[in-house]
């Protein structure tokens, strides 16, 4: 694996940001009560996290670096008006639907935490691999959370009922907490503790520096 | 005077802001160990965003709206918030130092904390005046504190339970928050 692979393996499963760092928790509870809204809030903020891991990359000689948060601010708060006026123009469902979480795209963590980590030192096309990598596995947690919700609290998946497209027919009765507000911490808590019990690296269990360590200390004995 | 009492209910206990509208999550499961702390933290979102709405109310109203620039709200908002709490900060820390003090580490905290920006936006979006903004901000904080207080209260009192190994940690903290917002569920027929 190269280091440009390397990249997009490590934003989707290694440092997957929402199911290992746990990073960005509002959008991802508030947002996930169907599949297409989980997708559709993981696709607007891939787009931004490319795009202003492109335009730091492009710029990170030229801020200086004591006003450098503010200036990240600026780039990012811009690209998040022009999606919320893509969506608002073209996609109108998602606009409605995600409301007032795509302006806060803004105060996501994942954005400014790549900005200063990775895309402030990097170069240019590592950035926008690195960006596509963590809003790919931010995307893909969001889409299986969102998912689990409508499974389980509409009985639909993508807005297409279960018992019609599954090969034989049965009754099911939604359990509609699950797509209410109490449902996300339910499954959120659910999922971290599937992975405390077996033992993957979270944010949540310390495993995720623990497994990094580990992996250092490795390297030097090699 | 009713609408107002109004807007303040339902932002405070109806919709309230973690647990129906989940934003200001990061402090509400980070800082809620001990209720002196959580209160502090309270304290401070209340000053914090009651101000904010203040704020950024005013000019949106009658600077953006007036220059027609309202599409420019989101980064203007955010840059207004980052530097209120750089303000806010530096006032506290000269003139009033025992409040500095007691809301000290948690001021920086609040820069990231969503909630801000978030009732900024919600209060555009609902079209509030100027008062009703503030109230609004103040409620939604409120709510904030309530939520939270509660939130360290429980955690104190199960911190000595037996918890199976796997939910040890954040698993049982969100599920405390489901339960929570089950609870906060109840309001909703308030209204």
């Amino acid at each position: 694996m190269n280091r440009y692979t390397e990249r997009i393996y490590n934003g989707v499963i290694k440092e997957n940001p929402t199911l290992v760092l746990m990073l960005g928790i509002c959008p991802t509870l508030a947002v996930t009560t169907s599949a297409f809204n989980g997708f559709g809030m993981g696709i607007s903020t891939l787009v931004v996290l490319v795009m202003s891991s492109l335009f730091i990359s492009l710029l990170r000689n030229v801020i200086s670096d004591r006003i450098r948060i503010p200036g990240y601010i600026v780039i990012v708060a811009s690209l998040v008006t022009v999606v919320q006026m893509l969506l608002q123009a073209y996609i109108p469902v998602l606009y409605e639907a995600l409301g007032i979480y795509i302006p806060l795209i803004v105060v996501n963590c994942i954005i400014l935490g790549r900005a200063e980590s990775y895309a402030s030192k990097n170069t240019i096309i590592l950035s926008i691999l690195d960006g596509t990598g963590m809003g790919l596995g931010f995307t893909a947690a969001l889409t299986i959370i969102g998912m689990v919700r409508e499974i389980i609290g509409a009985g639909t998946i993508f807005g297409f009922p279960l018992n019609q497209i599954s090969p034989f027919s049965f009754e099911y009765e939604p359990v509609s907490i699950f797509v209410l507000a109490p449902g996300a911490f339910f499954v959120l808590a659910g999922l971290t503790a599937v992975q405390n019990k077996l033992m993957l690296p979270s944010a949540t269990n310390g495993k995720a520096r623990k497994t990094k360590g580990r992996a250092k200390k490795g390297e030097n004995e090699e | 005077m009713k609408e107002l009492l109004l807007i303040l209910a339902a932002s405070a206990l109806v919709n309230n802001v973690v647990l129906s509208q989940f934003l200001g999550l990061c402090p509400f499961l980070g800082v809620s160990r001990r209720i002196e702390t959580a209160a502090g933290m309270g304290g401070a979102v209340i000053f914090v965003i009651t101000l904010a709405s203040a704020i950024t109310s005013l000019i949106y109203n009658y600077v953006l709206i007036v220059l027609n620039l309202a599409y420019l709200q989101t980064i203007v908002f955010i840059l207004v918030i980052a530097a209120l709490v750089q303000l806010v900060e530096l006032f506290l820390k000269k003139h009033s130092h025992s409040l500095y003090k007691s809301l000290g580490i948690y001021l920086p905290l609040i820069t990231t904390n969503c909630a801000v920006l978030g009732v900024a936006l919600i209060n555009v979006q609902r079209e509030y005046g100027f008062i009703k903004s503030v109230v609004n901000g103040f409620g939604t904080s409120l709510g904030f504190t309530v939520a939270i207080v509660i939130m360290a209260g429980i955690r104190e009192r199960i911190e000595t339970n037996e918890i199976s190994e796997s939910f040890q940690g954040y698993p049982i903290v969100l599920i405390t928050a489901g339960l929570m917002a089950i609870a906060f569920f109840g309001f909703s027929g308030m209204l």
